[in-house]
């Protein structure tokens, strides 16, 4: 039996997990309407490849992956496309995104399978290659694409491959379920996983509260000859240990199994070890040995909102009220609706969004259940918070500093190492939403280092800029001396010591020999020398004169507020006589833009009218305060 | 020579401080012309800090001017485009204490980008001009288009278009853009908080 370790802090919430473990897995019936989020991964979303009214078959890859962090998108069933377009999607926004819509025509007839008769034969790219095509991505949570996380460098040895059953969050079983009753399929993945990674030693994480799949998981692992695989001496083992939340966290599950603690900011396989979910193993089987791609999973449906919890087998895209009315959902009952456990799952803005594929339970809980939170009370500085940070953080100190929005602070206390697991939130006596602090503070530390480097970007771009127009005027200076030089070289040699006579005479022999070549200038020639008389002409700092305008304009509004109306006006009617001439001017020339300077009138028209209108209303709302 | 110094112990002492004197002298000289610095570092500091739209709101004709003035004593709340942030930090960097934003500069504004109308341009280069940092595209009687992961959004080239074809947009907005906000002290714009099993309301135990 392999030692095990343990992680700092971690909680023990009620588990509210055998509600839903009463029932065998029910495989749900196909929607009539399927929404697939063209984003349901890490990395960029994929890019549609039907369109509208095309008929797919189940699955046909709909959508494929762009660049290298993103994974394809498959038909979960046979059917139309009848729209892509803005859905809302299950995210913690509420917001929309694009999705394509299919109508299930019923048939659910699959495209033509190639399923591979022995993997033992195909090289590690090929197997990852199939992984990719197959849309996998981590089904733990995360959703990252789990081609990438398999593709790992030549010059870090893999020496471990852990099986990530944990299930640590309370209320979710789909990942139990699947252990009593996918056994084969999970250790056939696991298999296959060794064959690509080829690890000395596979270490397969279960919570002790799921003991009763141990000797399923064993005996199934048992079948495979994991040394054959790998060419190494290979050992599979399940190691079962105490229940805790978060042990599922990846660091945490590699600190439990291997005592290893994955450094700060570094990845596991920094340390030789790989991590997977078991859905994800599964998900691998089903692409390698069946040619099924990733278009179903296993989703708890759980709360005592529902008379029936139960596990569904459910093709993504569902939409979460067909699956609660599958379980006899109580909509007067519900509190609300959360995709994800209750510790880390976030609210549904409403019950028409889809089954993705990281959503591994829906949770709809009564109010007595999930009362809504109390209000927060102020930081007692009791110290709970840190004693059950399982990253060894102090939330108490990222509190005071996310609060303040110190970034630097922030960062100095390292808030990037933190997995956002709630435990915190959950222990801490004055009901502080300490989770929700830190995800705003780290999003917003992202967006300073974006900032920095656009800033850097513009600076750059500004200098070459101010270079080029310095040089530009330097060119011209150099320019006209050398005339000047040659201009009095020539007076020298005529003779004549009147420089400045010369000077003229060169600049009429300039003039007339432009003259003379003016008829055969080409209009190119002529549109440069234009722009380069405007820039002349306007030769002085475009900023420095918006600013001094800008100065005047703000001196004095504060003086009369009224003023700003007025001079809204007064531009509005310049532009418009402006813009008048200018028709005027392009019907005369028979210009082509005559079009777009009418409209530009049009719109000028209308813009004085609403400045006027405003002046109005500003005049009224002031008598009428007096 | 060593009998008058060892008879005037004045004049040792004198010796010795003199001597001491050239050595540090020379090295502080040394020093001073190898590790020489260009410029003013905490310009550059202060430069680095401020978001180099080269708006000009400032009342400086870009950002490198305003950060030369904040070096020599000027106030640090005239940048609207950096916002409360950049006022935070620029208050640390120098050690003085965060003021307000002075609002006759311009408010703080979400981050906005220029949008040429296309089909409306009638290519004048007018704007491409205003540009402070070269992130519009064109040429003389052709459409113009504005570089959007360059434009910093400092509104210079709205101005000076003839046919008022330019439109300032916020940038875009959506799921990558969405951000979770600090919570409220009201619990009731907290309702979609999650972890909310709390110990307050259940039997379960820290560990």
């Amino acid at each position: 039996m392999n030692k095990i370790w343990d992680f700092h802090g971690g909680i023990h919430p009620l588990e509210n997990k055998t509600q839903s473990l009463t029932k065998a897995i029910v495989t749900a019936p196909i929607a009539p309407q399927l929404t697939l989020p063209l984003s349901q991964h890490i990395g960029a979303p994929a890019k549609p490849i039907v369109q509208v009214g095309d008929q797919v078959l189940k699955g046909q890859c709909i959508a494929e992956a762009v660049g290298p962090v993103s994974v394809p998108l498959h038909a979960p069933t046979s059917g139309t496309v009848i729209a892509i377009e803005q859905r809302t999607i299950p995210h913690a926004s509420g917001l929309e995104d694009n999705c394509i819509v299919i109508e299930a025509n019923g048939n659910d007839e699959w495209r033509t399978r190639n399923p591979i008769t022995d993997y033992t034969q195909l090289d590690k790219n090929t197997l990852i290659k199939i992984i990719s095509h197959a849309g996998i991505s981590g089904m733990g949570g995360a959703g990252f694409p789990t081609s990438i996380k398999l593709n790992t460098r030549d010059d870090i040895a893999i020496d471990t491959l852990i099986l990530n059953a944990t299930e640590c969050e309370p209320y979710i079983t789909s990942d139990h379920s699947l252990m009593r009753e996918y056994a084969d399929e999970i250790a056939n993945g696991v298999a296959i996983l060794a064959k690509i990674i080829k690890p000395t030693k596979i270490l397969f994480g279960i919570e002790d509260n799921k003991l009763d799949v141990v000797d399923g998981i064993s005996a199934a692992l048992a079948q495979h000859d994991f040394a054959a695989l790998t060419g190494l001496a290979t050992e599979a083992e399940v190691i079962t240990f105490p229940t805790k939340y978060p042990s599922g966290g990846e660091k945490q599950l590699i600190q439990i199994l291997t005592g290893k603690e994955v450094p700060s900011g570094g990845l596991p396989a920094q340390l030789g070890i790989v991590c997977q979910n078991i859905g994800t193993a599964v998900a691998i089987h089903n692409a390698v040995c069946l040619d099924e791609p990733l278009i179903s999973r296993i989703t708890t449906v759980t709360g005592d909102a529902v008379n029936q919890p139960c596990n569904y087998h459910v093709l993504l895209g569902t939409p979460v009220e067909f699956l609660l009315a599958q379980s006899d959902y109580q909509k007067n009952q519900s509190a609300r609706l959360i995709m994800g456990g209750p510790m880390m799952g976030f609210a549904l803005a409403n019950t028409a969004v889809p089954i993705v594929k990281t959503t591994n339970c829906i949770l709809a809980p009564t109010e007595e259940e999930l009362p809504t939170p109390p209000p927060a009370q102020a930081c007692i500085r009791c110290g709970m918070c840190a004693e059950a940070c399982p990253a060894s953080l102090l939330p108490q100190q990222l509190y005071w500093f996310a609060q303040g929005k110190e970034l630097d602070k922030l960062e100095e206390h390292n808030i990037a190492d933190c997995i956002e697991c709630g435990a915190c939130s959950y222990v801490c006596p004055s009901n502080i939403p300490l989770v929700q602090y830190y995800r705003a503070s780290k999003v917003d530390i992202r967006q300073r280092k974006v900032d920095h480097q656009n800033a850097e970007l513009a600076k750059e771009r500004f200098d070459a800029r101010q270079e080029r127009l310095q040089r530009l005027e330097d060119e011209k200076i150099a320019a006209r001396k050398a005339r000047q030089a040659a201009a009095k070289l020539a007076a020298e040699q005529r003779g004549k010591e009147d420089v400045k006579n010369a000077a003229v005479e060169a600049a009429v022999e300039r003039v007339k020999a432009k003259k003379a070549k003016g008829v055969q200038e080409s209009p190119a020639a002529k549109e440069s020398e234009n722009q380069a008389n405007i820039i002349a002409t306007e030769s002085d700092d475009p900023i420095a004169r918006a600013v001094a305008k800008r100065a005047a304009q703000l001196a004095e509004d504060a003086a009369n507020p009224e003023n700003k109306l007025i001079r809204a006006i007064d531009s509005a009617k310049q532009r418009v006589s402006k813009s008048q001439t200018r028709v005027v001017d392009a019907e005369a020339n028979n210009d082509e833009n005559l079009a777009i300077f009418k409209q530009a009138a049009e719109k000028a028209e209308a813009k004085l009218a609403s400045a006027q209108q405003a002046l109005i209303d500003f005049r009224a709302q002031s008598s009428a305060q007096e | 020579m060593i009998e008058l110094i060892s008879q005037h112990p004045f004049i040792a002492a004198l010796l010795a401080l003199l001597m001491l004197g050239l050595v540090f002298g020379a090295t502080l000289g040394f020093g001073a012309v190898k590790f020489a610095v260009d410029g003013d570092p905490i310009v550059d500091q202060i430069n680095a800090i401020l978001p180099q739209t080269q708006c000009g709101q400032c009342g400086y004709p870009g950002c490198k001017p305003y950060a030369e003035a904040i070096a020599n004593g000027d106030a640090i709340n005239k940048c609207p485009p950096g916002g409360e942030a950049g006022i935070h930090e620029l208050a640390n960097l120098l050690d003085v204490e965060p003021i307000a934003l002075d609002d006759e500069h311009g408010v703080e504004d979400i981050k906005k980008v220029a949008y040429i109308r296309e089909d409306e341009c009638i290519g004048c280069t007018k704007c491409i001009q205003a540009c402070p940092i070269d992130a519009i595209l064109g040429a003389a009687k052709l459409m113009h288009t504005v570089i959007v992961s360059e434009c910093t959004g400092c509104d210079l080239c709205v101005e000076p278009c003839p046919v008022d074809c330019i439109d300032m947009i916020p940038v875009a907005t959506g799921t990558r853009a969405w951000k979770w906000e600090i919570p409220d002290r009201d619990p009731s714009h907290n309702a979609n908080i999650i972890v909310t099993d709390n110990t307050n309301n259940q039997n379960g135990h820290a560990a």
